[in-house]
């Protein structure tokens, strides 16, 4: 089977198994939805602030939900050891990440399709500019998963792994965040020229990342 | 004809504690060794290095004529291990199960009708529509060896392969080694069920303080443990 077959069949087990266990519904998307909540009750006595650090929040609120996303793909690896069965099937580690980032790239765009409505109606946004907004999202989301599933793989082996990911994590994925961000501004404040470097910076980092990670997860994977 | 297995002098180490100390073992195609030994003392260990599970850390080791340090990925095509636990996903059912490990494993021919054969030879026909996570023990010991079943690998490794199995379990497992035997296949299984092992057995290997020994045919199984 070639590696994109091999990746197209992870991914699928991903996506079924989120499916079936319904974290992601039931659990994931509930908690973004209550951090768009909370940072609205936060600054709710300045309504006209909630627009425009909308992107931001936004943004944070994706990160936050990845983290568990992401520890959930690993977890599932974890019951019954099927990582080591994987091991011992001879999946091409490149394959494996591969279907793990896109499963979860998969699960991150339902999420932000949910809490981009929830934004727009908390937070009183005007939607403009919804070409940037998906060009700059889906390079962001892709980016945010290849960094994770790597990152992922690293803590996947370690006692403190839940802990240890978000430490690893969230400063390598600070140039999605300012990236998605800034991008963001640009597109709802009706500037979409002002967004192409930022969708320029997000598009370098997917492909850095998916790259590093389709060279380096093998090995990894191995050592976990 | 070239050696399955060839081990010469292997260190394994699981943190700091040796748990191989210089291990040889050589296993030949179509035998089914044996291996015995009490708790600790390195059986699942010589399984795991075999799969390529755990590296070695001294010695030769050779599966397949694959160096274990150079190329575990390539041995491992060939093998199959039976461990503790199945290797599956609770959120999918034995016949989902099956058929992901037989795709990932690359199975020739019409994988469906490999996974019914095997489905119905480890006799879990009526679970194969239920999810791992309501599989009882027994079944899941089941669905464990069909797992290895399912790609019929050349080489298979069984650890403790009779335990959480009842009567019918036994037999099945008992049809499946006999099955894997009549078709040239090499098998390793460390067992304490002595008695039911010996009677299958090619020979038997005691790994005691992780290191081998090879048990006499003829001497009687207590005796051996002594």
């Amino acid at each position: 089977m070639s590696v994109w077959g091999e990746a197209r069949m992870v991914a699928a087990k991903d996506l079924r198994i989120e499916l079936r266990s319904r974290v992601a519904l039931a659990q994931i998307l509930p908690f973004g939805l209550i951090v768009i909540l909370l940072f609205a009750f936060a600054l709710d006595p300045d309504r006209g602030l909630l627009p425009r650090v909308a992107p931001g929040l936004f943004w944070v609120a994706v990160l936050l939900a990845a983290l568990l996303a992401l520890g959930r793909s690993f977890s599932i690896e974890q019951q019954w050891n099927a990582r080591d069965g994987l091991r011992i099937a001879g999946l091409d580690g490149g394959a494996i990440f591969l279907g793990k980032a896109a499963a979860i790239a998969t699960e991150l765009f339902v999420l932000e399709v949910v809490l981009g409505a929830g934004v727009v109606l908390l937070y009183d946004v005007s939607v403009h500019g919804l070409g940037i907004l998906l060009l700059s999202a889906v390079a962001a989301t892709i980016g945010l998963a290849a960094t994770g599933t790597l990152y992922g793989v690293l803590a996947a082996g370690l006692r403190l792994r839940e802990t240890l990911l978000p430490l690893l994590l969230l400063p390598v994925v600070a140039p999605v965040m300012l990236g998605a961000t800034r991008a963001f501004e640009d597109g709802l404040q009706g500037s979409p020229g002002d967004a192409w470097p930022w969708i320029a910076l997000l598009a370098i980092f997917a492909v850095l990342y998916t790259a590093i990670g389709v060279l380096a997860f093998g090995s990894l994977w191995e050592e976990a | 004809m070239p050696l399955v297995v060839k081990l010469r002098s292997v260190v394994c180490l699981l943190g700091r504690f040796p748990a191989l100390a210089g291990i040889d073992l050589d296993v030949a195609p179509g035998e089914l060794v044996l291996l015995s030994g009490p708790n600790g003392a390195g059986k699942t260990t010589v399984l795991r290095l075999i799969a390529g599970l755990v590296p070695p850390r001294s010695g030769h080791a050779e599966v397949f004529g694959h160096d274990l340090y150079e190329d575990r990925i390539s041995a491992r095509r060939r093998l199959a291990l039976v461990g503790h636990e199945t290797f599956c996903y609770d959120e999918l059912t034995v016949r989902e199960n099956l058929r992901f490990i037989a795709r990932a494993a690359d199975v020739s021919g019409d994988v469906r009708r490999v996974v019914d054969d095997v489905v119905a030879t480890t006799g879990l026909g009526e679970v194969a529509g239920v999810l791992h996570a309501r599989l009882s023990a027994g079944q899941r010991r089941r669905l464990a060896l069909g797992a290895a079943l399912v790609r019929d690998p050349e080489l298979y490794l069984l650890d403790e392969p009779h335990a959480g199995l009842d009567a019918d379990g036994r037999a099945v497992l008992n049809n499946v080694l006999a099955g894997a035997r009549s078709r040239g296949r090499t098998i390793v299984m460390a067992s304490h069920e002595l008695e039911l092992a010996r009677e299958i057995a090619s020979r038997e290997v005691r790994i005691e303080a992780g290191m081998a020994s090879e048990v006499p045919q003829q001497q009687p199984v207590t005796e051996a443990i002594r």
